[in-house]
Protein backbone atom coordinates (compact mmCIF):
# COMPACT_ATOMS: atom_id res chain seq x y z
CA UNK A 1 0.00 0.00 0.00
CA UNK A 2 2.84 2.30 1.25
CA UNK A 3 4.39 2.37 -2.45
CA UNK A 4 1.02 3.53 -3.86
CA UNK A 5 1.12 6.50 -1.53
CA UNK A 6 4.17 9.28 -3.57
CA UNK A 7 2.25 8.64 -7.11
CA UNK A 8 -0.74 8.63 -5.35
CA UNK A 9 -0.10 11.99 -3.62
CA UNK A 10 1.57 13.41 -6.57
CA UNK A 11 -1.62 12.77 -8.49
CA UNK A 12 -3.82 14.99 -6.32
CA UNK A 13 -1.32 17.68 -6.27
CA UNK A 14 -0.83 17.52 -10.03
CA UNK A 15 -4.96 17.25 -10.54
CA UNK A 16 -5.32 20.28 -7.92
CA UNK A 17 -3.00 22.59 -9.06
CA UNK A 18 -4.15 21.94 -13.28
CA UNK A 19 -7.84 22.42 -11.77
CA UNK A 20 -6.72 25.36 -10.14
CA UNK A 21 -5.40 27.02 -13.23
CA UNK A 22 -7.65 26.17 -15.58
CA UNK A 23 -10.65 27.85 -13.40
CA UNK A 24 -8.34 31.16 -13.88
CA UNK A 25 -9.31 30.90 -17.72
CA UNK A 26 -13.21 29.01 -16.87
CA UNK A 27 -15.28 31.33 -14.93
CA UNK A 28 -17.44 28.02 -14.63
CA UNK A 29 -14.81 26.59 -12.32
CA UNK A 30 -14.80 29.26 -10.08
CA UNK A 31 -17.50 27.05 -7.18
CA UNK A 32 -14.57 24.29 -7.70
CA UNK A 33 -11.70 26.23 -6.68
CA UNK A 34 -13.66 28.76 -4.17
CA UNK A 35 -14.36 24.87 -2.23
CA UNK A 36 -10.55 23.34 -2.87
CA UNK A 37 -9.46 26.49 -0.89
CA UNK A 38 -11.66 26.17 1.50
CA UNK A 39 -10.34 22.75 2.13
CA UNK A 40 -6.90 23.95 2.14
CA UNK A 41 -7.71 26.99 4.36
CA UNK A 42 -9.23 24.23 7.07
CA UNK A 43 -6.38 22.08 6.47
CA UNK A 44 -3.73 25.08 7.42
CA UNK A 45 -5.89 25.71 10.26
CA UNK A 46 -5.64 22.24 11.58
CA UNK A 47 -1.80 22.14 10.54
CA UNK A 48 -1.25 25.66 13.12
CA UNK A 49 -3.13 23.61 15.89
CA UNK A 50 -0.44 20.59 14.75
CA UNK A 51 2.19 23.29 14.62
CA UNK A 52 1.59 24.43 18.35
CA UNK A 53 1.35 20.64 19.72
CA UNK A 54 5.23 21.13 18.13
CA UNK A 55 6.42 23.66 20.00
CA UNK A 56 4.85 22.34 22.98
CA UNK A 57 6.43 19.00 22.48
CA UNK A 58 9.72 20.71 21.76
CA UNK A 59 9.65 23.10 24.78
CA UNK A 60 8.90 20.13 26.74
CA UNK A 61 11.70 18.15 25.59
CA UNK A 62 13.74 20.58 26.75
CA UNK A 63 12.68 20.86 30.67
CA UNK A 64 12.78 17.01 30.71
CA UNK A 65 16.45 17.13 29.53
CA UNK A 66 17.52 20.65 31.42
CA UNK A 67 18.17 22.28 28.26
CA UNK A 68 17.85 26.30 28.41
CA UNK A 69 14.50 24.75 30.66
CA UNK A 70 14.31 28.36 32.20
CA UNK A 71 13.06 29.27 28.76
CA UNK A 72 11.13 26.71 27.76
CA UNK A 73 8.87 26.87 31.11
CA UNK A 74 8.33 30.40 30.76
CA UNK A 75 7.29 29.56 26.99
CA UNK A 76 5.21 26.87 28.03
CA UNK A 77 3.53 28.49 30.64
CA UNK A 78 2.58 31.34 29.27
CA UNK A 79 1.53 29.09 26.36
CA UNK A 80 -0.75 27.62 28.65
CA UNK A 81 -2.19 30.08 30.71
CA UNK A 82 -2.79 32.35 27.40
CA UNK A 83 -4.22 29.06 26.31
CA UNK A 84 -6.79 28.39 28.99
CA UNK A 85 -7.87 32.39 29.43
CA UNK A 86 -8.66 32.58 25.68
CA UNK A 87 -10.62 28.98 26.24
CA UNK A 88 -12.61 31.02 29.17
CA UNK A 89 -13.04 34.22 28.02
CA UNK A 90 -13.00 33.85 24.47
CA UNK A 91 -10.73 36.07 21.91
CA UNK A 92 -11.69 39.74 23.45
CA UNK A 93 -12.08 38.48 26.77
CA UNK A 94 -10.66 41.49 29.48
CA UNK A 95 -7.52 39.38 30.71
CA UNK A 96 -6.87 38.02 26.76
CA UNK A 97 -6.81 41.40 25.62
CA UNK A 98 -4.68 42.42 28.52
CA UNK A 99 -1.94 39.51 27.72
CA UNK A 100 -2.13 40.81 24.23
CA UNK A 101 -1.73 44.19 24.70
CA UNK A 102 0.27 44.05 27.39
CA UNK A 103 2.58 41.88 27.45
CA UNK A 104 2.86 40.39 23.06
CA UNK A 105 3.01 44.39 21.97
CA UNK A 106 5.36 45.67 24.32
CA UNK A 107 7.74 42.47 23.39
CA UNK A 108 7.26 42.85 19.89
CA UNK A 109 7.81 46.37 20.04
CA UNK A 110 10.90 45.85 21.73
CA UNK A 111 12.46 43.98 19.42
CA UNK A 112 11.38 46.24 16.59
CA UNK A 113 13.58 48.80 18.28
CA UNK A 114 16.20 46.59 18.68
CA UNK A 115 16.28 45.70 15.09
CA UNK A 116 16.22 49.20 14.30
CA UNK A 117 19.71 49.07 16.26
CA UNK A 118 20.72 45.89 14.49
CA UNK A 119 20.63 47.20 11.00
CA UNK A 120 22.50 50.81 12.23
CA UNK A 121 24.93 48.29 13.50
CA UNK A 122 24.88 45.66 10.18
CA UNK A 123 25.55 49.05 7.83
CA UNK A 124 28.48 49.89 9.85
CA UNK A 125 29.77 46.89 9.77
CA UNK A 126 29.59 46.38 5.60
CA UNK A 127 31.28 49.87 5.58
CA UNK A 128 34.33 48.86 7.68
CA UNK A 129 34.37 45.21 6.76
CA UNK A 130 33.24 44.30 2.96
CA UNK A 131 35.32 45.28 0.47
CA UNK A 132 34.18 43.98 -2.53
CA UNK A 133 32.33 46.33 -5.19
CA UNK A 134 29.25 45.34 -4.70
CA UNK A 135 29.00 46.35 -1.11
CA UNK A 136 30.65 49.68 -1.24
CA UNK A 137 28.05 50.69 -3.66
CA UNK A 138 25.38 49.83 -1.17
CA UNK A 139 27.00 51.15 1.26
CA UNK A 140 28.08 54.76 -0.73
CA UNK A 141 24.05 54.55 -1.94
CA UNK A 142 23.40 54.69 1.88
CA UNK A 143 24.63 57.10 2.49
CA UNK A 144 23.79 59.13 -0.06
CA UNK A 145 19.85 58.35 0.50
CA UNK A 146 20.67 59.08 4.20
CA UNK A 147 21.86 62.65 3.07
CA UNK A 148 19.04 63.60 1.00
CA UNK A 149 16.24 62.42 3.35
CA UNK A 150 16.51 64.45 6.40
CA UNK A 151 18.18 67.79 7.15
CA UNK A 152 21.50 67.31 9.14
CA UNK A 153 21.39 69.02 11.95
CA UNK A 154 18.88 71.25 10.68
CA UNK A 155 20.58 71.91 7.32
CA UNK A 156 18.92 71.07 4.36
CA UNK A 157 21.39 70.00 1.35
CA UNK A 158 19.45 70.90 -1.66
CA UNK A 159 21.83 69.07 -4.22
CA UNK A 160 20.76 65.34 -2.45
CA UNK A 161 17.45 66.23 -0.99
CA UNK A 162 16.31 67.59 -4.61
CA UNK A 163 18.43 66.06 -7.36
CA UNK A 164 20.83 62.90 -6.28
CA UNK A 165 18.37 60.87 -3.35
CA UNK A 166 15.38 61.09 -5.51
CA UNK A 167 17.70 59.93 -8.75
CA UNK A 168 18.18 57.11 -6.53
CA UNK A 169 15.94 56.05 -5.43
CA UNK A 170 12.97 56.66 -8.43
CA UNK A 171 15.68 55.96 -11.40
CA UNK A 172 18.11 53.54 -10.14
CA UNK A 173 16.59 51.54 -7.60
CA UNK A 174 13.08 50.90 -9.34
CA UNK A 175 15.08 49.66 -12.17
CA UNK A 176 17.15 47.20 -9.97
CA UNK A 177 14.08 46.53 -7.75
CA UNK A 178 12.34 45.77 -10.94
CA UNK A 179 14.52 43.07 -12.55
CA UNK A 180 14.95 41.80 -8.58
CA UNK A 181 10.99 41.36 -9.09
CA UNK A 182 11.57 39.89 -12.45
CA UNK A 183 13.66 37.12 -10.84
CA UNK A 184 11.57 36.30 -8.13
CA UNK A 185 8.57 35.71 -10.67
CA UNK A 186 10.02 33.62 -12.89
CA UNK A 187 11.45 31.20 -10.12
CA UNK A 188 7.62 31.74 -8.98
CA UNK A 189 6.83 30.56 -12.57
CA UNK A 190 9.16 27.82 -12.77
CA UNK A 191 8.33 26.21 -9.04
CA UNK A 192 4.75 26.36 -9.93
CA UNK A 193 5.43 24.57 -13.12
CA UNK A 194 7.72 21.84 -11.64
CA UNK A 195 4.86 21.13 -8.99
CA UNK A 196 2.21 21.11 -11.85
CA UNK A 197 4.19 18.39 -13.90
CA UNK A 198 4.81 16.66 -10.83
CA UNK A 199 8.50 17.03 -10.65
CA UNK A 200 9.00 18.74 -7.32
CA UNK A 201 7.38 16.86 -4.44
CA UNK A 202 7.45 18.76 -1.19
CA UNK A 203 5.57 16.31 -0.02
CA UNK A 204 7.32 12.38 0.72
CA UNK A 205 3.80 10.40 0.13
CA UNK B 1 -5.69 36.74 -17.06
CA UNK B 2 -4.83 38.31 -20.64
CA UNK B 3 -3.78 36.08 -23.72
CA UNK B 4 -0.25 37.53 -23.32
CA UNK B 5 0.43 36.11 -19.55
CA UNK B 6 -1.73 32.49 -21.06
CA UNK B 7 0.99 32.62 -23.24
CA UNK B 8 3.95 32.93 -21.03
CA UNK B 9 2.90 30.28 -18.44
CA UNK B 10 2.44 28.14 -21.62
CA UNK B 11 5.71 28.94 -22.84
CA UNK B 12 7.51 28.46 -19.56
CA UNK B 13 5.93 24.77 -19.48
CA UNK B 14 7.10 23.97 -22.75
CA UNK B 15 10.36 24.93 -22.08
CA UNK B 16 10.45 23.73 -18.53
CA UNK B 17 9.48 20.07 -20.54
CA UNK B 18 11.88 19.94 -23.50
CA UNK B 19 15.05 20.55 -21.38
CA UNK B 20 13.57 18.33 -18.65
CA UNK B 21 13.29 15.89 -21.77
CA UNK B 22 16.62 16.58 -23.16
CA UNK B 23 18.50 16.47 -20.09
CA UNK B 24 17.11 13.59 -18.71
CA UNK B 25 19.75 11.00 -17.85
CA UNK B 26 22.85 14.10 -18.29
CA UNK B 27 23.01 16.24 -15.51
CA UNK B 28 24.82 18.70 -13.92
CA UNK B 29 25.02 21.07 -16.46
CA UNK B 30 27.17 24.34 -16.01
CA UNK B 31 25.81 27.02 -14.72
CA UNK B 32 27.82 30.48 -13.60
CA UNK B 33 29.17 30.25 -10.34
CA UNK B 34 27.19 31.49 -7.91
CA UNK B 35 29.84 31.74 -4.49
CA UNK B 36 26.93 31.13 -2.00
CA UNK B 37 26.35 27.92 -3.20
CA UNK B 38 29.75 26.85 -3.01
CA UNK B 39 30.59 28.07 0.34
CA UNK B 40 27.14 26.49 1.05
CA UNK B 41 28.22 23.11 0.21
CA UNK B 42 31.57 23.62 1.92
CA UNK B 43 30.07 24.53 5.08
CA UNK B 44 27.47 21.08 5.18
CA UNK B 45 30.60 19.39 4.65
CA UNK B 46 32.82 21.15 6.97
CA UNK B 47 29.84 20.56 9.36
CA UNK B 48 29.47 16.99 8.47
CA UNK B 49 32.80 16.32 8.77
CA UNK B 50 33.06 17.97 12.66
CA UNK B 51 29.58 16.67 13.89
CA UNK B 52 28.13 20.15 13.88
CA UNK B 53 24.67 20.72 13.06
CA UNK B 54 23.37 22.34 10.63
CA UNK B 55 20.34 24.74 10.39
CA UNK B 56 17.85 25.07 7.31
CA UNK B 57 15.34 28.13 8.10
CA UNK B 58 12.30 27.56 5.99
CA UNK B 59 11.20 31.38 6.97
CA UNK B 60 7.64 31.95 7.64
CA UNK B 61 5.55 31.75 3.77
CA UNK B 62 2.41 30.11 4.12
CA UNK B 63 1.96 27.52 1.13
CA UNK B 64 -1.74 29.42 -0.12
CA UNK B 65 0.22 32.69 -1.21
CA UNK B 66 2.56 33.68 -3.28
CA UNK B 67 4.97 33.45 -0.63
CA UNK B 68 5.20 29.69 -1.16
CA UNK B 69 7.54 29.17 -4.24
CA UNK B 70 10.01 30.47 -1.63
CA UNK B 71 9.06 28.20 0.83
CA UNK B 72 9.19 25.27 -1.36
CA UNK B 73 12.50 26.21 -2.62
CA UNK B 74 13.12 26.18 0.78
CA UNK B 75 11.95 22.59 1.29
CA UNK B 76 14.13 21.81 -1.67
CA UNK B 77 17.29 23.10 -0.08
CA UNK B 78 16.32 21.43 2.91
CA UNK B 79 16.40 17.74 1.13
CA UNK B 80 19.24 18.21 -0.72
CA UNK B 81 21.24 19.29 2.79
CA UNK B 82 19.71 16.66 4.92
CA UNK B 83 20.83 14.04 2.55
CA UNK B 84 24.18 14.66 3.24
CA UNK B 85 23.94 15.51 6.62
CA UNK B 86 21.15 13.15 7.93
CA UNK B 87 23.49 10.52 9.61
CA UNK B 88 25.89 12.86 11.00
CA UNK B 89 26.32 13.21 14.84
CA UNK B 90 23.94 16.18 14.43
CA UNK B 91 21.28 15.99 12.02
CA UNK B 92 20.31 19.00 10.82
CA UNK B 93 17.54 21.29 12.11
CA UNK B 94 14.37 22.64 10.36
CA UNK B 95 12.87 25.81 11.41
CA UNK B 96 9.77 27.78 10.45
CA UNK B 97 7.29 30.22 11.59
CA UNK B 98 4.80 28.68 9.56
CA UNK B 99 2.88 25.22 10.73
CA UNK B 100 1.99 23.41 7.36
CA UNK B 101 5.48 24.39 6.24
CA UNK B 102 6.69 22.56 9.59
CA UNK B 103 4.89 19.34 8.38
CA UNK B 104 6.13 19.40 5.25
CA UNK B 105 9.70 19.93 6.82
CA UNK B 106 9.24 16.96 9.13
CA UNK B 107 7.46 14.43 6.16
CA UNK B 108 10.95 15.60 4.33
CA UNK B 109 13.24 14.70 6.56
CA UNK B 110 11.46 11.57 7.47
CA UNK B 111 11.68 10.72 3.96
CA UNK B 112 15.58 11.35 3.86
CA UNK B 113 16.29 9.33 6.87
CA UNK B 114 13.60 6.09 5.78
CA UNK B 115 15.92 6.51 2.88
CA UNK B 116 19.01 6.35 4.39
CA UNK B 117 17.64 3.71 6.76
CA UNK B 118 17.96 5.35 10.20
CA UNK B 119 14.53 6.09 10.04
CA UNK B 120 14.02 4.96 13.96
CA UNK B 121 16.78 7.84 14.76
CA UNK B 122 14.16 10.71 13.08
CA UNK B 123 12.80 13.05 15.62
CA UNK B 124 9.88 15.52 14.62
CA UNK B 125 11.73 17.52 16.99
CA UNK B 126 14.21 17.74 13.91
CA UNK B 127 11.58 20.26 12.24
CA UNK B 128 10.32 22.65 14.79
CA UNK B 129 8.00 25.77 14.75
CA UNK B 130 9.55 28.15 16.28
CA UNK B 131 7.43 30.83 16.84
CA UNK B 132 4.14 31.94 14.91
CA UNK B 133 4.59 35.94 14.43
CA UNK B 134 7.43 37.30 12.53
CA UNK B 135 9.18 38.72 15.93
CA UNK B 136 8.39 35.76 17.60
CA UNK B 137 10.07 33.41 14.96
CA UNK B 138 13.09 35.57 15.18
CA UNK B 139 13.11 35.56 18.97
CA UNK B 140 13.15 31.98 19.01
CA UNK B 141 15.69 31.36 16.45
CA UNK B 142 17.84 33.84 18.07
CA UNK B 143 18.56 31.54 20.58
CA UNK B 144 19.96 28.17 18.67
CA UNK B 145 22.14 30.28 16.94
CA UNK B 146 23.44 32.39 19.73
CA UNK B 147 24.57 29.47 22.22
CA UNK B 148 26.31 27.69 19.19
CA UNK B 149 24.02 24.86 18.68
CA UNK B 150 24.48 24.93 14.98
CA UNK B 151 27.62 26.02 13.07
CA UNK B 152 25.79 27.13 9.72
CA UNK B 153 22.62 28.23 8.79
CA UNK B 154 20.93 28.39 5.79
CA UNK B 155 17.75 31.16 5.87
CA UNK B 156 15.94 30.20 2.23
CA UNK B 157 12.21 31.27 2.02
CA UNK B 158 10.19 34.36 3.25
CA UNK B 159 11.00 36.90 5.79
CA UNK B 160 10.43 40.03 6.50
CA UNK B 161 12.76 42.63 7.67
CA UNK B 162 13.06 40.76 10.20
CA UNK B 163 15.64 38.65 8.94
CA UNK B 164 18.15 41.28 10.33
CA UNK B 165 17.60 40.04 14.30
CA UNK B 166 18.48 35.96 12.94
CA UNK B 167 21.73 37.56 10.80
CA UNK B 168 22.99 39.60 13.40
CA UNK B 169 22.92 36.55 15.96
CA UNK B 170 24.90 35.00 13.16
CA UNK B 171 27.59 37.40 13.16
CA UNK B 172 27.78 37.22 16.90
CA UNK B 173 28.09 33.91 17.39
CA UNK B 174 31.02 33.70 14.05
CA UNK B 175 28.44 31.21 12.35
CA UNK B 176 28.16 31.03 8.58
CA UNK B 177 25.28 32.17 7.09
CA UNK B 178 23.39 31.69 4.08
CA UNK B 179 20.21 34.09 3.17
CA UNK B 180 18.07 33.95 0.65
CA UNK B 181 14.17 35.36 0.61
CA UNK B 182 11.58 36.69 -1.96
CA UNK B 183 10.96 40.30 -0.22
CA UNK B 184 13.03 43.05 -1.43
CA UNK B 185 13.52 44.57 1.81
CA UNK B 186 14.67 41.16 3.28
CA UNK B 187 16.93 41.03 0.57
CA UNK B 188 18.37 43.98 1.03
CA UNK B 189 18.67 43.43 4.90
CA UNK B 190 20.16 40.11 3.67
CA UNK B 191 23.00 41.10 1.47
CA UNK B 192 24.18 43.57 4.31
CA UNK B 193 24.30 41.17 7.18
CA UNK B 194 24.45 37.40 6.31
CA UNK B 195 27.82 36.01 5.12
CA UNK B 196 26.62 34.99 1.49
CA UNK B 197 23.14 36.36 -0.16
CA UNK B 198 20.98 35.23 -2.63
CA UNK B 199 19.48 37.80 -4.76
CA UNK B 200 16.35 37.59 -6.78
CA UNK B 201 16.16 34.29 -8.89
CA UNK B 202 19.44 32.86 -6.78
CA UNK B 203 16.75 31.64 -4.58
CA UNK B 204 14.67 29.70 -6.72
CA UNK B 205 18.08 27.47 -7.74
CA UNK B 206 19.51 26.64 -4.47
CA UNK B 207 18.64 22.83 -4.99
CA UNK B 208 19.66 22.82 -8.85
CA UNK B 209 23.30 24.26 -7.50
CA UNK B 210 23.64 21.35 -4.69
CA UNK B 211 22.66 18.68 -6.91
CA UNK B 212 18.70 18.76 -7.11
CA UNK B 213 16.71 17.44 -10.34
CA UNK B 214 16.99 17.34 -14.46
CA UNK B 215 13.53 19.35 -13.92
CA UNK B 216 15.25 21.87 -11.99
CA UNK B 217 17.98 22.10 -13.76
CA UNK B 218 15.54 22.49 -17.20
CA UNK B 219 13.98 25.53 -14.75
CA UNK B 220 16.76 27.30 -14.46
CA UNK B 221 17.21 26.88 -18.32
CA UNK B 222 14.15 27.40 -19.06
CA UNK B 223 13.78 30.53 -16.55
CA UNK B 224 17.11 32.17 -18.88
CA UNK B 225 15.32 32.08 -22.05
CA UNK B 226 12.47 33.60 -19.98
CA UNK B 227 14.91 35.98 -19.04
CA UNK B 228 16.10 36.98 -22.24
CA UNK B 229 12.75 37.34 -24.00
CA UNK B 230 11.70 40.04 -21.21
CA UNK B 231 14.89 41.83 -21.32
CA UNK B 232 14.54 41.95 -25.29
CA UNK B 233 10.74 42.81 -24.93
CA UNK B 234 11.48 45.81 -22.28
CA UNK B 235 14.19 47.01 -24.61
CA UNK B 236 12.08 46.74 -27.87
CA UNK B 237 9.23 48.62 -25.87
CA UNK B 238 11.57 51.47 -24.76
CA UNK B 239 13.03 51.96 -28.21
CA UNK B 240 9.53 52.35 -29.98
CA UNK B 241 8.22 54.66 -27.36
CA UNK B 242 11.85 56.76 -27.77
CA UNK B 243 11.33 56.12 -31.47
CA UNK B 244 7.86 57.81 -31.17
CA UNK B 245 8.99 60.81 -29.01
CA UNK B 246 11.52 61.70 -31.61
CA UNK B 247 9.23 61.30 -34.12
Amino acid sequence: MSKWRAPFSTAIAMATGILLLISLFVPQLNIVRASLLGWAILLSAVALLLGLVNLFQVHLHNIRNKEKGIYSFVLLAGMITTFLITIVQGREGVLADWLFNSVQVPLESSLVALLAISLTLMAARLIQERKDMASQIFAATLVLILLGSAPIFGLDLPLFSSVITPFISRVLSLGGLRALLIGVGLGTLATGIRILIGSDRPFSG
Amino acid sequence: MTSLEIGFIALGFALILVFSLLGSGRRNGTFREIKAFSRLRKNIELSVEDGTRLHVSLGRGGLLGPQSAAAFAGLNLLREVSQVASDSDQPPLATTGEAVLALLAQDTLRANYKTLNIGEEFSNRYAQVVGLSAMAYSAGLMSPILDNEVSASALVGNFGEEVGLITTAGQRSRSFTLGGSDGLSSQAILFASANEALIGEELYASAAYLGGSTAQEASLRGQDILRILIALSIIGLALSNLIDVVL
